[in-house]
């Protein structure tokens, strides 16, 4: 069976054909400069999508495709991130606000041609927010009157929510109270329309797992329509006849890649098979900084990094401990080495200028400080400290700020800290449960308002996860703030309880996110702001422009 | 033999059997679940989800339900990804691994077994030392290590082929099968040169020389079938190494396949996804233990004639 | 070695001089002995590390970061500014652990397993062997989780949990290896002479299998601390700031282009050692070939 010359014979054939292949292939043209001549976008998406159905879905990878696909009410300016026309041309507020009513655009149609009507958004929000849909984002829809609890089955008639089709342009959402911020949350998937027809030929309105998202029998009203699905390797949309906007859609069509591998991810960018990464390589940073006309682009992102406290533990049930661990922690220096400069030092929950609201600062790294306030607590010089841990999910960044971290509260306070890590799933289930003293967590904002920071410490919110609870504190964000008369009056009691809350430190805030991404210089209209949302239908591809330092 | 053969398939039966029942108790009993996520999801929802999957159901009658679905070949909705069946992620995969897997294991025999046949030809001198330091090289060397060092020299200095994908670019299938199959060309190298050894100092090996057969033909005619039996032995269970092993090429090469499922499945607590790859798998181990038990049997001359008077 | 010692002992057959024959060959045989000292001289460095390593083990310098060697740092720093000199002294003692316990649970639980369903064949052969296969069908990885996560992550039992899944070749090869040798007729002789079968295997079997198992005994410990980098790059294994040559090798290959030396130095460490092994585990085949030595 394996005779040795057979097997040189084979061995040769192979050699041969292997050397032919690469000079046949020479490697031809990049993906870069094929999609320039014909105005293909290459877009590194970061992970396969879990599906397409807006009202199943969670997640990022999921949201850019979504986007390309549908369109939302109102659609937020990539530059301003201010709302901006989407399906409805004008939107009018009433009642003081608790009413508002979006006009819907006669041209706004599906990729069928059919119309998008104000009774397909009735429909699609009941969809949205039926208990039988499981829509995980269904509380995007929780300040319009009853939606909430027609979600928790306590009514079942929709009719009874706060969405009414006046006529096939008109929509009239009445909300609980005012909501300065609903109008962004048109932009997000879970509020968007789908088209009940096509729903009802594959299954019942609440369906999960129909393929009506599937390529031949998706219908959408965004700029794009869906061409091709092959399962992890590739997503292909292309310019919509029926698109309202389309004279200002550029691109003919967008190839999203499922690059889980942020380093493959990187090289594919190198040798120009893609146009744009979701993320960079922390140790790619520098070399990428460096180049002249640098496609490296770095933004302020919503979110915030930040430690959470078990406030019921020893030790870091006593408020001391708990700041003085937070003063010894130098985020200047964290940011600059760790991080490589790719985040902004943060010293409370809110991102700074969500929406024109800056947080307040209430203290500054401050070992000495921190000394006096452990001491107090009865650790002079850390004698005495039973010991603490930080818990983490399992990943690479993850570990290198928890050990730099580490390694400053024992130089700081002279105090032992060990580090657990857990995978994924088990760690959630102990943030959860609040079983950790300390524990690492990231929020990343659904829309830009400091209300989606703030609400997460109302005493037992789902994501509190500290044991937190200031009565104060839940009236100032659940009733006070939203019955404030101007912007200004509500960022003034959001500041107010953010106060409370930082003089309790119930988290460690770490760093303020930002977004890293790889644009090749062809590329234009590519905005970044802080909610790291592009809309593909600004974007456009300049031939001829190259990569500094590409190889070809 | 036939009868031998059917005994063998009709025993991997109920080891299958064993295999789903421990594979869904244990998974059923690992902390957090499919559809925990950093946002907690809110109560009312999740029942939702639960009852839209059958989870709401006593773990005893999900057990019986899965395995009448099974019977009937479905394997049932994917948690992860809503709007897919298990059978459909599978049967997308599989073509893509089962390639990748075979192209792999070709290049680990070819190489693997050259090289140790001709290390063992010539034991303690530089025709053993340099092809066995190479397979060793080869050993240390692991996927997550050779696959970025093959696409930073092949992909990206000499920019001679593509470094990522799979039947997308011309070229693109060379790099993810050497590096998937070299560590295994080691081993197999490893194996045939102690092999070889073992058979060349036995008796009828030196008969064959006494009657003056050249050495070549010594070789292949003589020594290579029983050499070579610890090489077939390792196969079955390199194959399942591969089609786990592929996890961390396909990763690094972006190959649609079914590794990457297998793995994430674990870490989404994706339960069908787990079983049905979990089903899907054990089904092909014991498939290939078996061919491998056979050819092994096949080529060991002695058992070969205790099969054969079994059989008669 | 024990074992070997009571066969020397016992075996009066092939001659109580066998095992004094095969050090001698051994002692003979210069790259098996330079292999030999190369290991040894690792695990002494390991035993000693906590009192010989230059810098202290978890000693940062975050404004140094990632340098390259230098007098103060003669493997360079990571980018922590941790000496690399000092890691891979540390993560030698965790890798030489992991390699040889859990090779060495494989190797008890594998070849007596093997020995005995290859020997006394027939149902008792199915039943062991559908046993393996069984354990072989196992998502190992839904294993491993599940056991860490139950029984909280300790490292002893990582080593127990790898061995107990690399037993299964073990005792496939030395159940195939036995099968061919019960052929053999000083085997039958032996049968025919009226031997107990734990005499047959342990004087006339094992010895004679030495040679293959040996062989994959030194393929197992690379492949075992390499499934621990795995491992442990999953989360699943070693917690840090404890390493291992496979987890800094791991990190190495993510950051070659910026820094070589944080991949070189462990992969040197790592190659090393393997290649010692390899050549000791040839040079103790070679030494142990009881038909090799009998002309």
């Amino acid at each position: 069976m394996l005779h040795t010359f057979l097997e040189c014979r084979l061995r040769s054939l192979l050699f041969t054909s292997l050397i032919l292949l690469i000079t046949a292939c020479g490697r031809g043209e990049s993906n870069v400069v094929q999609g320039n001549r014909d105005g293909v976008l290459h877009y590194g998406n970061g992970a396969e999508p879990q599906g397409l159905d807006p009202h199943v879905v969670t997640g990022v990878p999921e949201n850019h495709i979504i986007r390309a696909l549908f369109e939302g009410l109102a659609v937020k300016n990539p530059q301003t991130v201010e709302p901006e026309p989407g399906v409805a041309e004008r939107w009018e507020f009433s009642d003081g606000g608790r009413v508002i009513t979006f006009f819907l655009n006669p041209d706004a149609k599906w990729s069928n041609g059919e119309q998008v009507t104000a009774s397909d958004y009735v429909w699609s929000w009941n969809r949205a927010l039926h208990p039988g849909t499981g829509n995980e984002y269904s509380y995007m829809l929780f300040p319009v009157v009853n939606a909430e609890a027609y979600l928790k089955g306590e009514i079942t008639d929709f009719n009874e929510v706060g969405v009414k089709a006046i006529d096939d342009t008109t929509l009239e959402v009445t909300l609980n109270a005012p909501t300065p911020y609903f109008v962004q949350l048109m932009d997000h998937y879970s509020t968007f329309a789908v088209h009940p027809e096509t729903l009802m030929q594959f299954g019942e309105m609440t369906d999960r797992y129909t393929p009506w998202t599937r390529v031949g029998n998706i219908v959408s009203n965004g700029a794009f329509t869906l061409s091709e699905w092959s399962l992890n390797r590739r997503i292909v949309v292309e310019k919509s006849e029926h698109y309202w906007d389309r004279d200002k859609v550029s691109l003919n069509s967008v190839i999203f890649y499922p690059t889980e591998n942020v380093v493959s991810e990187e090289r594919m960018f190198r040798v120009e098979q893609l146009h744009y990464t979701q993320v960079v390589p922390l140790d790619k940073i520098p070399a990428y900084r460096s180049m002249p006309d640098t496609p490296y682009v770095q933004a302020p992102y919503l979110g915030t990094y930040y430690y959470l406290i078990n406030t019921k533990r020893p030790p870091v049930d006593d408020a001391r401990v708990r700041k003085a661990l937070s003063m010894a922690v130098d985020r200047e220096t964290l940011v600059r080495t760790v991080l490589q400069e790719t985040a902004v030092p943060a010293y409370s929950i809110t991102p700074p200028d969500t929406l024109g609201y800056f947080p307040p600062k209430l203290f500054d790294y401050d070992p000495e400080q921190a000394r006096k306030l452990l001491a107090e607590a009865g650790y002079p010089n850390g004698d005495g400290w039973p010991g603490l841990e930080i818990l983490y999910n399992t990943q690479e960044a993850h570990r290198k700020i928890a050990v730099a971290i580490q390694q400053m509260w024992k130089k700081e306070l002279n105090i032992d800290v060990t580090l657990s890590n857990q995978e994924w799933k088990v760690y959630l289930d102990s943030v959860t449960q609040i079983d950790f003293q300390i524990a690492r967590r990231g929020w990343i904002g659904d829309y830009v308002d400091a209300n989606n920071f703030l609400d997460l410490f109302i005493t037992d919110g789902g994501n509190n996860n500290t044991h937190y609870s200031d009565p104060v504190y839940d009236d100032l964000i659940l009733y006070r703030a939203p019955k404030a008369e101007t912007r200004e009056a509500r960022y003034e009691l959001f500041a107010e309880a953010e106060t409370r809350l930082m003089e309790e430190m119930p988290i460690i805030p770490i760093y303020t996110y930002t977004s890293k991404h790889l644009i090749h210089p062809s590329v234009e209209g590519l905005y970044s702001n802080l909610m790291d949302s592009l809309n593909l239908k600004y974007v456009q591809l300049v031939p001829g422009r190259q990569l500094q330092g590409s190889t070809q | 033999m036939l009868r031998f053969m059917l005994i063998r398939i009709l025993q991997a039966l109920p080891v299958i059997f064993v295999v789903i029942t421990a594979t869904f108790f244990l998974v059923r009993s690992a902390p957090g679940g499919p559809f925990d996520q950093e946002k907690v999801v809110i109560p009312e929802v999740k029942k939702a989800l639960e009852a839209q999957y059958k989870l709401d159901l006593p773990l005893h009658e999900q057990y019986f339900a899965y395995l009448s679905d099974l019977a009937q070949g479905d394997l049932g909705p994917s948690f992860k990804y809503p709007g897919r069946s298990v059978n459909e992620i599978l049967f997308s995969g599989l073509p893509v691994t089962a390639e990748l897997g075979l192209y792999a294991l070709l290049i680990a025999l070819c190489i693997g077994v050259s090289a140790g046949v001709f290390a063992s030809l010539r034991p303690n001198t530089a025709q053993d030392y340099v092809p066995m330091s190479l397979a060793m090289i080869g050993i240390c060397m692991p996927s997550f290590l050779l696959g970025p060092l093959l696409v930073l020299v092949f992909g990206i200095w000499l920019d001679w082929l593509p470094i990522t994908g799979w039947g997308d670019i011309p070229g693109d299938k060379i790099l993810p099968s050497i590096t998937l199959g070299s560590a295994y060309a080691a081993y197999i190298a490893r194996l045939s040169r102690a092999g070889m050894l073992e058979i060349l100092s036995q008796d009828y090996i030196r008969t064959a020389r006494a009657k003056g057969l050249p050495e070549w033909q010594v070789v292949t005619r003589h020594a290579l079938r029983g050499g070579l039996i610890p090489v077939i032995a390792f196969l079955g269970p390199a194959f399942a190494g591969l089609l786990a092993g592929s996890f961390v090429v396909e990763t690094i090469f972006q190959i649609p396949g079914l590794g990457r499922f297998y793995v994430q499945a674990a870490f989404n607590r994706d339960y069908t996804m787990i079983l049905g790859t979990t089903v899907f798998l054990s089904t092909l181990i014991v498939f290939f233990n078996l061919v491998s038990d056979i050819t092994a049997a096949w080529l060991n001359p002695r058992l070969r004639a205790q099969f054969k008077g079994g059989s008669q | 070695m024990t074992t070997d010692v009571s066969i020397a002992l016992t075996d009066a057959e092939q001659g109580s001089s066998l095992w004094h024959d095969a050090w001698i060959r051994l002692s003979k045989n210069k790259m098996a002995v330079g292999g030999g000292a190369i290991l040894l001289t690792f695990i002494v460095v390991a035993l000693l590390t906590p009192w010989i390593a230059p810098y202290s083990y978890e000693a940062q310098n975050l404004d140094l970061g990632a340098s390259p060697p230098s007098a103060a740092h003669w493997l360079g720093t990571d980018i922590f500014g941790r000496d690399v000199l000092t890691q891979i002294m540390y993560g030698g003692r965790v890798s030489l652990a992991v390699g040889f316990i859990a090779t060495g649970v494989a190797l008890i639980i594998g070849v007596s397993w093997g020995a005995v369903a290859g020997y006394v064949g027939g149902r008792v052969d199915a039943v062991m062997m559908r046993l393996v296969d069984i354990l072989y069908a196992l998502p190992f990885m839904i294993f491993i989780v599940l056991l860490m996560v139950v029984f909280g992550r300790n490292v002893l039992l990582l080593f127990l949990a790898i061995g107990a899944v690399e037993w299964l070749t073990m005792a496939r090869i030395m159940r195939s290896q036995v099968q061919s040798l019960r052929q053999q007729e000083f085997v039958e002789a032996a049968v025919s002479l009226g031997l107990s079968p734990v005499t047959i295997i342990r004087r006339h079997v094992v010895p004679n299998a030495l040679g293959p198992i040996i062989v994959y005994t030194t393929l197992t410990i690379p492949s075992v601390m390499l499934l621990e980098a795995f491992l442990s790059f999953l989360g699943l294994g070693i917690q840090p700031p404890q390493t291992s040559w496979g987890l800094l090798i791991s990190y190495g290959a993510e950051t070659m282009e910026e820094y070589p030396w944080l991949l070189i130095f462990p992969g040197l460490a790592l190659t090393i050692t393997l290649f010692s092994l390899n050549f000791l585990g040839d040079g103790l085949r070679d030494a142990l070939d009881v038909r090799g030595s009998k002309d």
